[in-house]
């Protein structure tokens, strides 16, 4: 019983360190721009929180300069793509690239230097008191239970707000938006940085949550896992939950019977949400019966106001 | 009073596009220089030192040429995929598993006479790396899967499979590294005597012009541009856009899976735990900035090897090695934006007036 707790609530853990950046992947795709950079970005937040936090020791300045960190990198991707309509994989690309090299290249002083200063778990009183579902749900910290709030409203922004309509119209027609007044180029710019903020985030999960330290390259492919549970879960936030659950429950099952089974190679462990990423992904965006995809019309389509 | 607009560029010739690559890359090391100076070390320094290391010494240029042939054949790799809009992620990936065939080949293969054994093994190696190419080509083209994720997701497989076998079962004796044995003499690649830089440059470099006239003159090669171009089109003159998504990324994975037998048997001649050593993401850059041209890929191969090399020389002064990646990353970028004026230029006009 111990063992099932410890390995749903680490799922968990897991899912909510990519969910932050799917879904700020999902709003920016929504929006008609891919963001390839996804792995960059998050290591550049991870790197840049980090510092923050053994140089200040404050959390909430932590923070700060991590969604600062992604709102730059943000800009800059909104730049290139919206602005100077350039190809948004080559792009990707170029920030994931960027973003690598720069995380370590800044993250020399910390590296192998203890922080000391992570978000802790806050178990919530009374609830986590409930059998099995408290240990999992509610002893967690603070940037898990932003999620529980995060995923709910997403929700009901994408579906159920008159903005929400627009963001959709945005990655669906823009000329359509433009026609009815709207200001394509700013909405872009807003949803490219807003996605970019929150996978900073995700990289914050990684160095102040989950782990407490640096490496260079340490996110180990959560950027791209990310990416692909975006359109795994057809641009839909619950989905994305789901998944990212699915995924964290795979990966962290793998290091759990690592103990269990010592006679089988640790690597069969490490490379399974790998493998089960690219099943489960050809599995849900494979066009098996030829039909209407969910993926945004206008996606990785620059807007350009003269050939519309 | 002068008014400043853009105006859409219908054409751009071969020449502008390098040099407006040439001067955004200039700018590119400018603002990196900032980010090494905010750092707290010297830019003007650590660039003459990288420089002074890499590219004015024989020794340097050869050592570039060398440890530029894996960069090659990932770039030629990745470029003949970028052209067709293939995103070709997993040049990495197919890298290591074109390494792990090759070492496979040496292990349990048939004994051959040398140059039938040297063309086996590097057989082999494409081998690899179409292979694993061609398990992300078969959902692309019979059910649309998107590549990117799938080629870079085996990239994560391909690397701890590699260090498994490495660190396992066909670990060398008495080490305690993760490699191989090494590689017996036969399979050893030779070196151009008197010029001590290894044959397999000048074959690497053929098969560069052999690609060129391949795009230029072949009625694949064409069928690959026009489906790059627009896929629509394409459909529509009938071409089989199916079998030229499995060719494709199959010769891309297999150019890459290429560079696992170059470094396996002209550079380190043993296959390494950590072999790829982001060849596989650098090729992409190259790629990008040679824009798909075979012979350009070459030459800036050699510059981006020349500049990871230095990067180790600075490393004593304490400059973290990443340097290298930063920069790459930063030329690409700022060459991306550089590109906004391949379409579009700057037009001053009188006000009301006509363009001057």
């Amino acid at each position: 019983m111990n063992l099932i707790i410890s390995i749903l609530s680490g799922a968990i853990v897991y899912a909510v360190s990519v969910m932050y950046a799917g879904i700020g992947e999902t709003f920016s795709e929504r929006a008609g721009i891919m963001n390839l950079g996804v792995e960059g970005i998050m290591l550049m937040g991870a790197v840049a929180g980090y510092i923050t936090a053994v140089n200040t020791q404050n959390l909430a300045l932590s923070f700060l300069v991590v969604l600062l960190t992604g709102t730059a990198f943000g800009l800059v991707f909104a730049f290139l793509t919206v602005t100077l309509q350039a190809d948004q994989t080559v792009c990707g690309m170029a920030m994931l690239t960027f973003g690598t090299g720069l995380s370590g290249f800044l993250g020399k002083d910390v590296t192998g230097v203890a922080a000391n200063l992570k978000f802790q778990t806050m178990p919530i009183p009374l609830l986590k008191e409930i059998p099995v579902i408290g240990p999992i749900f509610f002893q967690q910290n603070l940037l898990v239970y932003a999620m529980y709030v995060i995923v709910p409203l997403s929700l009901f922004y994408i579906y159920r707000t008159k903005y929400g309509l627009y963001l959709r119209a945005l990655g669906e027609n823009p000329a359509a938006l433009d026609s009815a007044g709207m200001n394509i180029f700013a909405m872009r710019y807003a949803y490219v940085i807003l996605g970019c903020a929150m996978i900073a985030v995700s990289g914050a999960c990684v160095t102040l949550a989950n782990t407490n330290f640096w490496s260079p390259g340490m996110t180990a492919g959560k950027g791209w896992i990310a990416f692909a549970l975006v359109a795994f879960s057809s641009w839909n936030p619950l989905k994305l939950t789901l998944g990212a659950l699915l995924f964290g429950f795979i990966s962290c099952l793998g290091s759990n019977l690592q103990i269990y089974l010592p006679g089988v190679p640790t690597e069969i462990f490490s490379a399974m949400p790998y493998i089960a990423t690219i099943i489960a992904f050809i599995l849900a965006t494979g066009n098996f019966r030829k039909v209407h995809t969910a993926q945004p019309a206008a996606l990785c389509k620059p807007y350009d106001r003269e050939s519309r | 009073m002068k008014k400043i607009r853009l105006e859409k560029k219908t054409t751009s010739s071969g020449f502008s596009v390098f040099l407006n690559s040439v001067l955004f890359t200039g700018v590119a090391l400018v603002f990196c220089a900032f980010i090494i100076a905010a750092v707290g070390f010297n830019p003007i320094e650590v660039y003459s030192k990288m420089f002074r290391k890499a590219f004015l010494s024989m020794r340097g240029i050869r050592k570039a040429i060398e440890s530029g042939l894996p960069l090659m054949l990932c770039g030629l790799g990745v470029s003949i995929a970028f052209r067709m809009n293939l995103n070709n992620i997993g040049a990495e990936g197919q890298y290591a598993v074109g390494a792990i065939f090759g070492a496979a080949y040496v292990l349990y293969g048939p004994e051959l006479p040398r140059v039938p054994g040297m063309v086996m093994l590097a057989l082999c190696c494409f081998a690899g790396g179409a292979l694993w190419a061609l398990l992300c080509a078969v959902p692309k083209a019979f059910w649309g899967v998107d590549e990117s994720i799938t080629t870079l997701m085996l990239n994560y497989v391909a690397l701890i499979l590699l260090s498994y076998l490495c660190l396992g079962p066909w670990k060398a004796k008495g080490q305690n590294v993760g490699q191989t044995e090494k590689i017996p003499e036969i399979f050893e690649i030779p070196e151009i005597p008197g010029l001590e830089i290894s044959l397999a440059f000048p074959v690497v470099t053929l098969i560069a012009l052999l690609l060129f006239f391949f795009y230029r003159c072949t009625t694949s090669g064409y069928q690959i541009n026009v489906i790059g171009k627009s896929l629509t089109a394409a459909r529509y003159a009938g071409i089989n856009i199916r079998k030229n998504i499995l060719l494709v990324l199959g010769l891309s994975g297999g150019l890459a899976g290429l560079a696992g037998f170059v470094q396996y048997a002209a550079v380190t001649g043993r296959v390494q735990e950590n072999m790829p050593n982001n060849a596989g993401y650098t090729g992409i850059v190259i790629a990008y900035l040679s824009r798909f041209n075979p012979i350009v890929v070459i030459i800036v191969s050699v510059l981006f090897a020349g500049l990871q090399n230095s990067s180790a020389t600075v490393q004593v002064m304490g400059v973290p090695a990443q340097i290298a990646t930063m920069i790459q990353g930063a030329i690409m970028i700022i060459v991306i934006a550089g590109d906004f004026f391949q379409r579009y230029k700057i037009v001053f006009a009188e006000k009301g007036g006509k363009a001057s």
